[in-house]
């Protein structure tokens, strides 16, 4: 008995290290994938792709960032930025535990934080230029290591980057 | 076994371990080109390569990737998808004969390549549906 428990452990094993695989879902469209799209996007009533795009890159230097990337062409900007992760509770609770156990904890420390921008003409005449904004951010904890990698998917950023959006068009415009 | 026999083991191992190198992953040279070409490469039935790229990259948007960089003039975009794990594409697109395009996708996930055919599947499925175009599979 021992024996065949033993054998159907390290088939477990086996199974388990094969399931190292892309995720089933990570290349399918979901039932959110429009709702997110939308949150995520807004239209422009101007067939000047230049103008937008140009606005876009004085608001992510507005917003900090650094520009990575851009191709006019296609209409994509890429920018990032390093800032600290520090989260008050997470450090108050590594002190909690070290105090009461001893052991220590590691916390965030660092994010980079990635900003892509994509500007797209819309409709046959393309007389309106759709404007798609995507954020992701990599968390470092304190030892330099990985511990989140992860979408910013909450809407109020979204929301809040598009007001900024419509005053950096304005801007732009009046050559500000 | 003697322990002294055990170490005389580990250490033959270790010499072993040290003659294989890393390096062979450079050039990825355990997979087969022909087949992995096949899973990766779709030809769709239109010769407008700025819409076709302009596509590739809302579709991966759609699909949660944050794109990286992207050039017409190649026909090149890549892009990351971060969820707890990190998903990598690239996506290129160059004329195949007078009126179709070749566009092929290779990606890795963690640190590895994808070499399994499912993933791409599901690409093309979804750029497929936002190109209004059939993907045909290339011999």
């Amino acid at each position: 008995m021992k024996k065949i428990l033993a054998v159907l452990l390290v088939f477990s094993l086996v199974g388990v290290s094969c399931q190292t695989g892309v995720p089933a879902k990570a290349l399918e469209l979901g039932p959110e994938s429009l709702a997110v799209r939308q949150a995520q996007s807004r239209v422009f009533d101007t067939s000047d792709e230049m103008t937008i795009l140009s606005a876009c890159s004085g608001l992510l230097q507005d917003l900090g960032f650094n520009l990575e990337e851009s191709d006019t062409k296609l209409g994509v900007l890429v920018g990032s930025k390093e800032r600290s992760a520090v989260n008050a509770g997470q450090v108050a609770g590594k002190i909690v535990v070290a105090v009461l156990t001893g052991a220590v904890l590691s916390v965030d420390k660092n994010q980079v934080m990635r900003a892509s921008v994509v500007t797209k003409p819309l409709g046959e005449s393309k007389q309106r230029i759709g404007v798609r904004v995507t954020f992701q951010r990599v968390v470092y904890n304190d030892q330099g290591l990985i511990s989140k990698r992860q979408p910013i998917d909450d809407s109020q950023v979204y929301q809040e980057f598009f007001e900024k959006l419509s005053k950096a068009v304005f801007l732009e415009a009046q050559q500000i | 076994m003697t322990n002294q026999r055990i170490l005389g083991l580990a250490a033959l191992l270790m010499l072993f371990a040290s003659c294989a190198t890393t390096t062979e992953r450079l050039l990825e040279s355990n997979s087969s080109q022909v087949e992995l070409r096949s899973f990766q490469t779709r030809a769709f039935d239109t010769t407008d390569k700025e819409t076709t790229l302009r596509t590739v990259i809302a579709t991966l948007q759609d699909l949660g990737f944050v794109i990286d960089k992207a050039e017409l003039d190649l026909g090149s975009v890549t892009a990351t998808k971060l969820d707890n794990y990190a998903l990598r594409m690239t996506v290129t697109v160059r004329p195949r004969g007078e009126t179709q395009l070749l566009v092929r996708a290779n990606g890795q996930y963690e640190i590895k390549p994808i070499v399994e055919p499912e993933p791409y599947q599901k690409f093309f499925a979804a750029l497929e549906k936002a190109m209004f175009l059939e993907a045909h599979e290339v011999e």
